[in-house]
């Protein structure tokens, strides 16, 4: 049986074709069904980035043309985009993907759900069951083992990693928002999903700071008010199209006696900023803008760039492990057949020895012995090589000289 | 024989100290091979402790040695309530080097040897060292917590970029758990000197240098409290009070040979 990956990604096709070749987990799965028939294997991994068949085999040119038809049924032009891979190197990138390594963002955590999500849905046998298997494997070994994944990776996931830094865990720490635009609408879903609350939400026009607060929770407040409620506020979120200082040091400023040293982080997304920089200068008042956070994001995504080489290493031991094993599929029913023959033999001249109980126990105890011992050498040889290549060779060789050939 | 336990927790220590400082550049397995040299460490250190008592005649760390050795073992297993934790790795890098050096030192002052002579004549003046050296350790370890929040304070207020590669425990937590110490370690000290004063009438001493600069310590972290829950120091103030009251402690722990301690 041969592997075979056909697929198209965010390396070579836009967008625009990618998402016409995308396809909910129902319909992944039924091509997956379609494509593996009664004899062979299908998984169909689809994903935002890519859409991959993978399939097992008797025949790799068959399973490659079927899997080329179904992709270009899904979407004609997707033919210059398309690549084919085989074996190993299909293993290989199998592993890349679950570790996240051919991902937009190096290490990113969703895609390990999605190997998986398609591994359960697919028709899968003992290949592609084992291949799958082996893919989460190295997929968790990335993470665990590097640091690839643990950076965040976008502006709005590093504020909210850097509020953790100023307050740990942000369960009961209040946000006041300022500006109800999409802009800050990311960050607050990052901080709210880490246990933070929207205590207030406040906005030139009143009805998008209501509607803000209808989603997120907290209430709507007039931007001349945003100074009287800097007290109750850990987090202030500010992204607005202002083009003067939403929030000054003065007014941060009045708000510390009341705060009783409490620390105030605050995040500025705006582009003219929207939050006076000095605030920064106060004790226990942290201001990050957007360059800021860029600069925090562009360091994270260069660690995982330098992690990524040490998950590389990760999946090249996976994929020779998975080489390893599927060449040892190739000598298995050669080493099974010639242990059967010589077992065969073995219970065959003893039943003719004619011996009593006692000496029957005794004389299979040493005969079964002198068999193990004698077929283990070239059972281990036969492995190794077919781990190195050759074991085809060897097989049809052991099959040839022991007259095996019955038995395929 | 017994001596020989000094080595495995020394060797267990310094490992430790290597294993918090490669974490700190690479996270991962060097973080947990330093928290279990650190654990090993103390119970081998613990296991030295509880020979030296069980074959001392009276109480065995009464020279000023002896006191470090404890105290190593105080300032360790304080530090072992939380620093276990991920997040508290990178205060590692200050006790364990510390606790190295510390350790060393008693060695050379011949701390860690099993079977001496307690100079103490009476339960009170053990009860007041057990305390007082307790009191220390958690101030030890208040200040390397108060410190660690300089650093992480300094870093966001610059904005640096590996802020987020290599992680300290946040600032508020820093600050909380600094503050829970010293609370801690306050009542210890209080009843340290108030046993101490006791013994002093009794038998008609004079009040000298390094009593007056533990009092003058005792204020300070009692001042620091009472800033903290009357008019709110928290942050930076509140931390380089933990590190002046921590000046305090190492003239007191660095004159107690010259004083205190018979050698």
């Amino acid at each position: 049986m041969s592997i075979v990956l056909v697929g198209i990604s965010h390396h070579q096709a836009p967008v625009e074709l990618r998402e016409r070749a995308a396809l909910d987990s129902k319909r992944a799965s039924e091509l997956a069904r379609t494509l593996a028939g009664e004899r062979s294997e299908a998984v169909c991994l689809s994903t935002c980035n890519r859409t991959e068949l993978y399939l097992a085999d008797e025949s790799p040119e068959g399973a490659e043309e079927k899997a080329e038809a179904a992709l270009l049924a899904l979407e004609a032009e997707l033919g210059p985009a398309l690549y084919r891979l085989r074996d190993e190197d299909a293993a290989r990138h199998l592993f890349r993907v679950a570790a996240g390594l051919d991902s937009l963002v190096p290490g990113e955590g969703e895609i390990l759900g999605q190997v998986r999500a398609a591994h359960a849905a697919g028709a899968t046998g003992s290949i592609l069951d084992r291949l799958f298997r082996q893919a989460l494997h190295a997929g968790k070994k990335a993470r665990t083992e590097t640091a690839i994944g643990e950076s965040p990776a976008s502006i709005s996931s590093a504020a909210a990693a850097l509020a953790e830094q100023v307050f740990g865990d942000l369960r009961g720490r209040e946000i006041v928002v300022i500006g109800a635009g999409k802009v800050g609408e990311l960050a607050i879903r990052n901080l709210v999903s880490r246990g933070a609350a929207i205590a207030f939400v406040a906005n030139r026009t009143a009805h998008r700071a209501q509607d803000l607060a209808a989603r997120f929770g907290g209430a709507p407040l007039s931007l001349d008010r945003v100074g009287d409620e800097l007290a109750r506020a850990d987090v202030v979120l500010s992204s607005t199209s202002a083009p003067g200082w939403t929030l000054t040091r003065e007014a941060v400023e009045r708000s510390l006696p009341a705060r009783k040293g409490r620390p105030l982080f605050l995040i500025d997304l705006a582009v003219p900023r929207d939050l006076d920089p000095e605030i920064h200068e106060l004790d226990g008042c942290y201001l990050y803008d957007i360059d800021d956070l860029e600069a925090v994001v562009a360091e994270t995504l260069a660690d995982r760039s330098r992690e990524a080489k040490r998950a590389e290493e990760i999946v090249a031991e996976e994929a020779d492990r998975f080489r390893a094993w599927q060449a040892s599929l190739d000598v298995v029913p050669a080493i099974a057949s010639l242990r059967a023959r010589a077992e065969e033999i073995r219970t065959a001249e003893l039943d003719r020895a004619k011996l009593n109980d006692a000496e029957r126990r005794a004389a299979e105890s040493v005969t079964a012995a002198v068999l193990n011992k004698l077929l283990h050498l070239p059972t281990i040889r036969m492995k190794q090589a077919a781990a190195a290549a050759d074991g085809v060779i060897y097989a049809d060789a052991v099959r040839h000289l022991f007259g095996l050939e019955d038995e395929r | 024989m017994a001596e020989l336990l000094f080595w495995p927790a020394l060797l267990a220590y310094g490992e430790a100290a290597f294993a918090y400082l490669n974490d700190a550049r690479h996270p991962g397995i060097s973080g947990r091979l330093a928290t279990w040299g650190v654990r090993i460490g103390w119970l081998v250190q613990t296991a030295l402790l509880a020979v030296q008592a069980a074959r001392a005649d009276g109480f065995p760390w009464s020279t000023w040695a002896g006191s470090l050795n404890l105290f190593v073992w105080l300032v360790v297993g304080a530090y072992l309530i939380w620093g276990c934790q991920p997040r508290y790795r990178l205060l590692g890098l200050a006790v364990l080097p510390l606790a190295v050096v510390l350790l060393v030192a008693a060695r050379v002052g011949g701390g860690t040897t099993v079977g001496g002579h307690s100079h103490y004549s009476n339960v009170f003046l053990v009860l007041h060292v057990g305390l007082v050296l307790a009191a220390f350790a958690g101030f030890t370890l208040a200040a390397a917590l108060s410190a660690l929040y300089l650093w992480q304070e300094r870093r966001l207020k610059r904005h640096e970029t590996s802020i987020l590669r290599l992680r300290a425990p946040a600032l508020s937590r820093l600050d909380e758990v600094a503050a829970r110490t010293i609370a801690v370690a306050l009542p210890a000290l209080t009843l340290g000197i108030a046993v101490g004063v006791v013994r002093l009438r009794d038998r008609g001493g004079s009040f000298d240098a390094l009593m007056a600069v533990t009092v003058l310590t005792w204020a300070v972290y009692t001042g620091y409290l009472a800033l903290r829950h009357l008019a709110g120091w928290r942050g930076r103030r509140a931390a380089y009070l933990v590190l002046a009251g921590f000046v305090l402690v190492a003239v007191v722990r660095l004159a107690l040979p010259v004083t205190h301690f018979a050698t």
